[in-house]
């Protein structure tokens, strides 16, 4: 059988003022991190498997570990407890050597803050990656361009990031990622800097991308329109633990808590009056096609 | 009165540690002395072959690259030309081969020393008294170690100069390392940059406008030093301002002082025009 992309097993982050060796087992120890704030325990326990080709979101409000989860992955963030395994490789047991390498041709990120380099243009910002790497420069060139071109950003290559909008820089971003062709994309809340509509148009890109490209991608968002659209799977954290995982319509159907219930329940009244409106439109139909009822109602949406 | 049982010195100690030191350590002293003398005599050399005519399409061309406006161009043109005018234009570059001399010693040493101060925080924790003490010293203090090591001349007029002038952009390589943001660090280190890299690639390029302040404050403090350093026998501009003082010979006086303000005016209008072309953020 093939091995899971990602596969997390009771991961465990606790932020501490001197980064001290936590033992999490100790949940009395735990209990007073939570009543204090000498420390944060950013996440707790999270188990969750990945299969390749997958698109597996994590979705949860500010403040529940969504961030420090997915650094994890990469090691970005150290965590106290718990395994690692990207394509069944363990990254928690890595030297800092292999993880160099393991970030150079596994992963690729994409920031909700872009993480561009201000200093580089945007040719040079999607090369980086391969730049040090030791790719030669003609090749790194070449595939920068081909990858700017599939997010829809050709011409733009001898800019400097700070003269793009957000919605281009991400573009920059998504671009520097996957011109990297790594088998696994990581992606942390990266259209929520963006407007509504511009925001739309990079989900459908990214939908679009997917289908050619196929990759596993691991993406985080609070927003559970973005998660339906975009996942095969999904996970819901709340207060650095998952409280819920599946299939998004399952979710959708059956959430397991109050918690994932209050989440989707505007989702679900969207749903449902999308749904009687498909139905009055159906009616209306039948009853002889009568147009002021119909852009009445379309005026209503 | 101080009671004078009380009295106690510690000037022969001090004497006889030197005069250890200096026996003890003579081949260093020696060779640290032969280096400056090396890099000095190679700069004075390089910039007395410029004939004067260069030095005023240089500073020209300069101006215009960093300001692009003709007033500016002009301006630092015909102050430069004062100083040929005064008859001080063999003195002035006597002085700027010190100056230079000294600047360029200054970041060789102090840009790694800031690097290693923003990358060790234990070697933060050592340097900054020792920073803060360097700064708050009067600049006559450091004639006193440069005269007993290095005797009179332009040798330790560089050494007291550079130690005088190397804090700023010590300080300053640190802090620009220090602002440059976390995420751009992240983001680089997820695409499986070494520390190497990401401190060549990302963090110095990003600290280059605060690297750059600081070569600028470090040039600004070696032209104060200019003045103070003609005491232990440098020749050149602050010879003159110095020779003035004593003969009470006010004209020449404010001729000299001036063409130290006119150096420093250009030196410090072009740098720090380089200074904003590197800010990435302006881009
Ligand atoms: N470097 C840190 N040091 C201490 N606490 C931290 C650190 N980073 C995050 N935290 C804390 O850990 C918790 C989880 O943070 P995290 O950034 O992972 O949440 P998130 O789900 O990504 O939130 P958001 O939607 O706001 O990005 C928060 O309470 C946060 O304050
Ligand atoms: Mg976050």
């Amino acid at each position: 059988m093939k091995d899971p992309a990602i596969l997390i097993e009771d991961l465990w982050k606790v932020y501490t003022k001197n980064d001290e060796d936590i033992d999490v087992e100790d949940q009395d120890l735990i209990t007073s991190f939570d009543e204090s704030d000498e420390a944060v325990v950013a996440v707790r326990g999270v188990s969750l498997k990945v299969e390749p080709g997958e698109v597996f979101v994590v979705m949860g409000l500010s403040g529940s570990g969504k961030s420090t989860l997915i650094r994890c992955i990469l090691r970005l963030i150290d965590p106290t407890a718990g395994k690692v395994f990207v394509s069944g490789e363990n990254v928690t047991a890595m030297n800092m050597k292999e993880l160099t390498e393991f970030r150079r041709h596994q992963t690729a990120m994409v920031f909700q803050h872009y993480g561009l380099l201000p200093h580089r243009t945007v040719l040079e910002n999607v090369g980086f990656g391969l730049k040090i790497q030791g790719v030669p420069e003609k090749e790194m060139i070449e595939r920068s361009k081909v990858s700017l071109e599939k997010v829809g950003l050709s011409g733009w290559e001898n800019y400097y990031p700070n003269s793009l909008s957000g919605g281009m820089r991400q573009r920059v971003g998504i671009a520097r990622a996957i011109v990297m062709d790594s088998p696994i994309l990581l992606m942390d809340e990266p259209f929520s800097g963006l407007d509504p509509l511009i925001r739309r148009e990079m989900q459908d890109e990214l939908i679009r991308l997917q289908e050619e490209m196929q990759k596993t991608i691991f993406f985080v968002t609070h927003d559970l329109d973005e998660a339906m659209r975009l996942g095969d799977k999904m996970a819901v954290m709340k207060n650095g633990q998952i409280v819920q995982q599946g299939e998004p319509s399952d979710i959708l159907s059956h959430p397991a808590d109050d918690y994932v219930a209050r989440f989707v329940q505007d989702k679900r009244k969207q749903l449902k009056m999308a749904d009687e409106r498909a139905k009055l439109e159906v009616v209306s139909d039948n009853t002889g096609n009568d147009p002021s009822t119909k852009g009445a109602i379309t005026n209503v949406s | 009165m101080f009671p004078d049982a009380l009295e106690f010195h510690v000037a022969e100690y001090v004497n006889n540690g030197i005069n250890w030191l200096l026996h003890a350590y003579a081949p260093t002293f020696d060779s640290i002395s032969a280096g400056i003398s090396f890099v000095l005599m190679s700069i004075q050399g390089g910039l007395s072959s410029v004939p004067w005519w260069g030095y005023i399409l240089l500073v020209a061309t300069l101006a215009w690259v960093v300001s692009k406006r003709i007033s500016t161009v002009l301006i630092l043109v015909a102050m430069l030309m004062l100083i040929g005018m005064f008859g001080l234009w063999q003195l002035a570059i006597d002085t700027l081969a010190v100056i230079i001399t000294a600047v360029i010693l200054s970041l060789i040493f102090g840009i790694p020393l800031g690097i290693l101060m923003a990358e060790v925080d234990l070697a933060k924790s050592i340097m900054k008294p020792i920073l803060d003490g360097m700064q708050t010293m009067p600049s006559f203090v450091y004639l006193i170690p440069a005269m007993m090591f290095f005797g009179l001349g332009k040798v330790p007029a560089v050494f007291a100069t550079l130690i005088y002038s190397m804090p700023p952009v010590i300080r300053l390589t640190d802090l620009g390392l220090r602002q440059v943001p976390k995420s751009t660090q992240e983001a680089a280190l997820a695409y499986g940059c070494t520390k190497w890299q990401l401190l060549k690639e990302v963090r110095v390029p990003l600290a280059m406008p605060n690297i750059m302040a600081g070569i600028n404050q470090t040039t600004m403090m070696a032209l104060a030093m200019v003045v103070v350093c003609s005491m232990i026998g440098a020749r050149g501009l602050g010879q003159e301002v110095l020779l003035s003082i004593n003969r009470i010979d006010v004209g020449h006086g404010f001729e000299s002082g001036f063409s130290i303000v006119i150096l420093a005016i250009v030196i410090d209008r072009i740098t720090q025009g380089f200074a904003r072309r590197w800010d990435p953020n302006k881009r």
